[in-house]
């Protein structure tokens, strides 16, 4: 465990909820970001300014982080298909499933629905199992 | 103009967040779910403690009739448990375990300038937009237009 960073994790979680409630209490929304995605696809489209503002504010929240430290910490460890793959499968399981790890996980939870949590322990249990087979049965 | 200020402000937090707590890194997210490798438990600490700070928060927003900026809080209302949630959570699960990102450090972490970061979120934009259909197509009923989450 000489990975685990606590410090770093309960800022930023504290950040996050922070936001949430920020966006709750000021707008009245949940910040939910496939929730948000949803709603600016050409079929479902309402509202998309506020959700492109925020948007814009999550990219540049990062960046700020970025330029402030200078350290890269996005890599990847697997190949082109997988990459594409695992995109497609979470914009659908995401969409189909009504919310990530920030509706259902973050809010929801917070919320104290029954759906967020079945969905939360679903989707962790799932990614836990796939990460499992994917480095220690199939060794990729 | 302000509720847009709010929602800039609000993901710039967000943002911070996510980068503060590394979890716009598909190897932290990944070295979270595995168990059984050299386990990383920080993500139990972003949720949670986003969780608590959100939860704190939300009890005392409600105490209001309605938020400060908007008519009305705009909260779903379902509680049942159904195939297409476990379904989706399902599939999602399996993309998030596969690359090790989710929605939210995926576009931010576009940042990094990464051109799997550009091919993930293309690929995910797709994905959002072709679900409803997907469903469609195995016959259950239509997928609500906006969803939360």
């Amino acid at each position: 465990m000489e990975n685990f960073t606590p410090i770093s994790a309960l800022v930023g979680g504290s950040l996050i909820g922070l936001s949430a409630a920020l966006l709750f209490a000021l707008n009245g929304r949940l910040a939910g970001i496939s929730g948000l995605l949803a709603g600016l696809m050409p079929a479902a489209r309402q509202d998309a300014t506020w959700r492109v503002m925020f948007l814009v504010g999550l990219i540049v929240g990062t960046g700020v982080w970025l330029a402030a430290t200078g350290r890269p910490v996005v890599a990847f460890d697997v190949g082109w298909p997988v990459i594409v793959g695992g995109g497609v499968l979470t914009g659908i399981g995401t969409r189909i499933g009504a919310g990530c790890t920030s509706g259902h996980g973050v809010c929801g939870l917070a919320r104290l629905s029954p759906r967020s949590l079945v969905a939360t322990v679903t989707f962790v249990g799932v990614g836990g199992l796939t990460v499992f087979v994917a480095r220690h049965v199939m060794g990729v | 103009m302000a509720r847009n200020l709010v929602a800039l402000a609000a993901g710039l937090i967000f943002g911070l967040g996510l980068a503060i707590s590394e979890m716009v890194s598909p190897l932290k997210v990944k070295a979270f779910l595995d168990v059984a490798g050299d386990w990383d438990p920080s993500l139990i600490l972003v949720m949670g403690s986003a969780v608590v700070v959100s939860f704190v928060a939300f009890r005392l927003i409600l105490r209001r009739p309605q938020p400060v900026l908007d008519l009305k809080f705009d909260i779903p209302t379902r509680r049942d448990i159904d195939g297409r949630l476990v379904g989706g959570a399902v599939v999602f699960g399996v993309g998030w375990g596969l690359v090790g990102l989710c929605p939210g450090p995926a576009l931010s972490g576009l940042v990094y300038g990464n051109v799997e970061s550009f091919v993930f979120v293309g690929a995910m934009l797709v994905g959002l937009a072709i679900g409803p259909r997907l469903v469609t197509l195995v016959g259950a009923p239509p997928v609500a237009s906006a969803t939360p989450g």
